[in-house]
């Protein structure tokens, strides 16, 4: 199988505290892949360093066909060579409506004159309205998105990261917070999404991650320590040690 | 630019309208051109206003759209001032020059012109050489481009450097303030070839124009409201699309538009460069219309007040940018000017003159406190638009979001 991504050996150090260390990790296309691990493992240090927020210490971090290293773009080029991020908190324009947020996430040209001169198009619409049908928000997008409910704007930034149209979405506690109507919502999306591409989740909820229903890697201190099906890995002694027994 | 965008933004119609009315007013009232009702003094008043509107324009760009808090877009209008002024100093003095040496005996030649050109200008620093600079002032044409270019330059390379190294917030407002000290400190000197704290003087006169500053100075009018009606109606154009959509996406919360796959650092370099070159224009107009620059205007207090007018006015809506401005200026005059009367407490008179930027000061904190909105959230009573409960919540992360009390639904 040829990965979409493929971390090696990557470690990184801040003030001498290792958050990463050694981490190799694979994805391949179309597929979903639940990361857990207790606090301080790395998880959110791993998505920053794919996204090129933090610059590794060492390590390779390679994407796609071509295999080009990650580490030399910046984080807009790496967003636009297709990896997409949710973070934590929901974060949306919030002075903005649905609709100007959908817009603005849809793959079109990035340069600054290109957008100077963009008026949306017809079919540009349609997509999101399509967009905003599959997240549940379709009779919000005249609205700001700073009155949404927390949850809508879990979903707003899940639908701003599928009309990137990337073929790597990292998302970040996407379950947080939301009510069990809203995660079983939540769910469908992500499974939705990864029968088109790479998704990866980082959770703490373990009931979620079991209803994801997909292969798990877990973190500990900043390298992976088991990785395999749900059951496989908690059934491991060394999970069950570092998190599970806790 | 088709209908529809003046159809979405009523309010740039109600702008232009409003603009264009009293321009007219001001012409029919004026000396030069109607009944006389409004002095030259005061027309040029009003028009240095209008060009303090269009430098409004571009900072509620930069700062109510994109959260660059720039101290620095006053010194962009003075080099712009600077740049129109070098040509209208030269050839009004080439003129005197050319006049005073024909009554000579012999006919001068051309460099006898030129030095004679220099002594006059820089005689009151103790040289007669054209310093470098000065090497285009006799274009006109040249020098209208430099206006524009020379803002434009500075603040693109400025700009990268800050941008580039990711300086943000309360940072890059004290680098923006550096930078204007540093050229107002460097005007300043005799042997930088702007004439030092004398400045360049005697920009009303037009070079060969006959007419008196009756009329020049509707015509000044008239082109700043030009400015001003173009500069407000691009400024609009710019927020209205996507475009707008990410600088306000950058201001609010600017590394989520970094991870939507926006070079976030090229899109501030193109509105603080293009802001820039806007106040140079604006400073092209004012400086002919003020008479005089000199460094003293660039100094960085101007962009803080610049600040205080789009934040008196209301950060984020370019009207409430030009209003801010206009308000602000047009009462500063009255209450410098030695008009506003006295109030005798008994023990001691309140005078404006030295008791107004206190009143300044005061107000600005209490807008901000307040009704951070400024005077543009009235028109939202109005519109019966509601303001944002967010309880207590920023519409973003980042130092220039826009605030809970700033935002409406």
């Amino acid at each position: 199988m040829s990965a979409l991504l493929e971390v090696s050996g990557v470690s990184v150090t801040f003030d001498g505290f290792r958050a990463i260390n050694n981490l190799s990790f694979q994805i391949g296309n179309a597929e979903l892949r639940a990361v857990i691990g207790p606090n301080g493992a790395g998880k959110t240090t791993f998505m920053d360093i794919v996204t090129g927020k933090t610059r590794p210490d060492e390590g390779r971090v390679i994407w796609g066909e071509k295999s080009v290293s990650l580490l030399k773009m910046s984080e807009a080029k790496i967003a636009q060579a297709g990896i997409g991020r949710k973070f934590q908190k929901p974060t949306v324009f919030e002075d903005q409506t649905v609709q100007e947020n959908l817009l603005m996430a849809l793959k079109n040209m990035r340069g600054w004159l290109r957008v100077l001169f963009y008026r949306p198009s017809g079919d540009d619409f349609r997509k999101v309205e399509d967009l905003a049908a599959e997240i549940g928000l379709k009779y919000e997008l005249g609205r700001k998105s700073g009155e949404l409910s927390h949850g809508q704007k879990q979903w707003l930034e899940i639908g701003m990261l599928l009309a990137q149209e990337p073929r790597l979405l990292l998302v970040d506690e996407p379950a947080a917070g939301m009510t069990p109507q809203e995660r079983e919502h939540t769910t469908e999306i992500l499974v939705q999404a990864a029968k088109t591409r790479a998704v990866v989740v980082v959770e703490h909820d373990m009931e979620f991650v079991r209803r994801l229903n997909c292969k798990v890697t877990v973190l500990h201190e900043g390298s992976v320590l088991a990785e395999g099906s749900l059951d496989h890995v908690t059934s491991n002694q060394d999970v069950i040690d570092v998190y599970l027994g806790r | 630019m088709d209908h529809s965008f003046i159809a979405k933004n009523p309010s740039v119609l109600v702008f232009l309208t409003i603009l264009s009315l009293f321009t007219l007013m001001v012409t029919v009232l004026s000396e030069g051109f109607g009944i006389g009702v409004i002095s030259t003094s005061f027309v040029k008043t009003l028009g240095k206003t209008l060009c303090l509107c269009l430098i409004a324009v571009a900072m509620d760009l930069v700062w109510g759209f994109t959260g660059i808090l720039s101290l620095g877009h006053f010194a962009f209008f003075g080099l712009g001032g600077y740049m129109i002024g070098m040509w209208l100093m030269y050839e009004r003095t080439r003129l005197i020059v050319v006049e005073s040496l024909a009554q000579a005996e012999i006919p001068p030649t051309p460099a006898e012109v030129v030095d004679a050109i220099g002594n006059q200008i820089f005689g009151v620093v103790g040289s007669s050489d054209f310093p470098l600079i000065w090497a285009f002032s006799d274009s006109l044409f040249l020098q209208l481009a430099l206006v524009v270019l020379v803002p434009g330059l500075l603040a693109l390379i400025f700009g990268w450097l800050a941008f580039r190294s990711r300086v943000t917030g309360v940072y890059l407002s004290i680098l923006t303030q550096a930078m204007t000290l540093a050229l107002a400190l460097y005007l300043f000197q005799n042997d930088s070839g702007l004439r030092g704290n004398n400045g360049l003087s005697g920009l009303q006169n037009l070079p060969g124009v006959t007419a008196g500053q009756d009329m020049v100075s509707i015509w000044f009018l008239w082109a700043s409201a030009l400015a001003l009606g173009l500069g407000y109606l691009l400024a609009a154009w710019i927020v209205s699309g996507k475009f707008g959509s990410v600088i306000r996406g950058i201001r609010d919360n600017e590394a989520r538009v970094r991870f939507l796959g926006y070079s976030v650092e090229v899109y501030k370099l193109a509105v603080f460069s293009l802001t820039a070159c806007i106040a140079a224009i604006a400073g092209a107009l004012y400086y002919p219309q003020a008479g005089i620059i000199n460094p003293e205007e660039m100094a960085p207090i101007a962009s803080i007040y610049l600040a205080v007018w789009v934040a008196i006015g209301g950060r984020g809506r370019l009207y409430g940018a030009v209003i801010g401005a206009a308000f602000v200026s047009l009462l500063s005059s009255w209450f410098t000017g030695g008009q506003a009367p006295d109030i005798p407490l008994g023990f001691y008179a309140i005078k404006w003159v030295d008791w107004w930027q206190v009143l300044l000061g005061v107000s600005f904190v209490l807008v901000t406190l307040f009704a951070p909105q400024g005077i543009g959230g009235l028109f939202d009573l109005w519109a019966n638009r509601r303001p944002l409960d967010r309880h207590g919540a920023n519409l973003g992360p980042d130092d220039g979001a826009l605030r809970e009390k700033e935002a409406t639904e």
